[in-house]
């Protein structure tokens, strides 16, 4: 298996990522893409993990913690967008503008 | 190619087209949907790499757990459906933007890896992830713990009502 395919897929994964990020509009849905782009650092580490074949496993154990950060990430998130929807009716991320001038 | 070689691009391939089509659909419930062919995907390709507890974590964590939390997220806020209520007036950079990430990283990843070879023999058991985890990497190991016992505090605390 060659591994620049590997990381041609991680960086494809990141890019649609990026894509939604920006052309969303709805909270949850930028919440979905930004998962996209971390899984797509979580090929990276493991496929680099597996072409190096170290002993330590350095590779899995990060890929483990960025899981571990992405489900704290969305938890929280989700209760700002709950909070957010409930004062404001909406959860439109161009309309929530308090903290712009 | 050898059989796993097949099977990694084949659920890449689905993986990639589920990807566009979170960020293309125009249901939200659709898109959470297509995000589990993403992840479990995912899972499926770590463990053909040799990733076997990574690969079943990606799954009962992401596609048992966030999907589903994401799920409950679009259920309480009604979302609205249809492309001009779910996206904005940006899509065309966003995309530019998107495609210029995709070139810069592909060239890099050509020009750095191009001729490199991943093993596909070797497994990592889940042993050797206890062992590594609780020796090389406990400090980190036990930030992690306290992160994920502050953010379940926090959203608690952020979504109960007043």
């Amino acid at each position: 298996m060659n591994l620049a395919w590997l990381l041609t897929f991680g960086a494809f994964l990141f890019s649609v990522g990026i894509y939604g990020v920006l052309a969303r509009k709805n909270a949850v849905l930028v919440l979905m893409s930004i998962e996209l782009m971390l899984n797509a650092v979580n090929i990276n580490l493991v496929g680099f993990n597996a072409w190096f074949a170290d002993q330590t496993a350095s590779g899995q154990i990060f890929s483990l913690f960025i899981i571990a950060v992405a489900a704290a990430e969305v938890g929280v998130g989700l209760a700002i967008v709950l909070l957010i929807f409930r004062r404001r009716k909406t959860i439109a991320v161009d309309e929530v503008d308090l903290l712009k001038w | 190619m050898t059989l796993p070689e097949f099977f990694i691009i084949a659920i890449a391939v689905i993986s990639a087209i589920s990807a566009v089509a979170v960020v293309a659909a125009k249901n939200v419930v659709r898109a959470a949907l297509y995000l589990v062919g993403v992840l479990g995907g995912l899972g499926f390709i770590f463990i053909l790499l040799g990733a076997e507890f990574v690969g079943w974590t990606q799954i009962l964590v992401y596609v048992g757990a966030i999907v589903v939390l994401l799920l409950f997220g679009l259920m309480l806020t009604a979302a609205p459906i249809g492309r001009y209520a779910l996206d904005n007036q940006q899509r065309l950079l966003a995309f530019l933007v998107s495609a210029a990430t995709f070139t810069g990283f592909t060239v890099m990843i050509w020009n750095a890896f191009g001729d490199q070879e991943i093993p596909l023999d070797q497994v990592v058991r889940t042993r050797d992830i206890g062992t590594s985890l609780f020796t090389n990497f406990v400090l980190p190991f036990e930030l992690v713990s306290v992160l994920l016992l502050a953010a379940l505090v926090g959203a608690i605390l952020l979504a109960k009502k007043y």
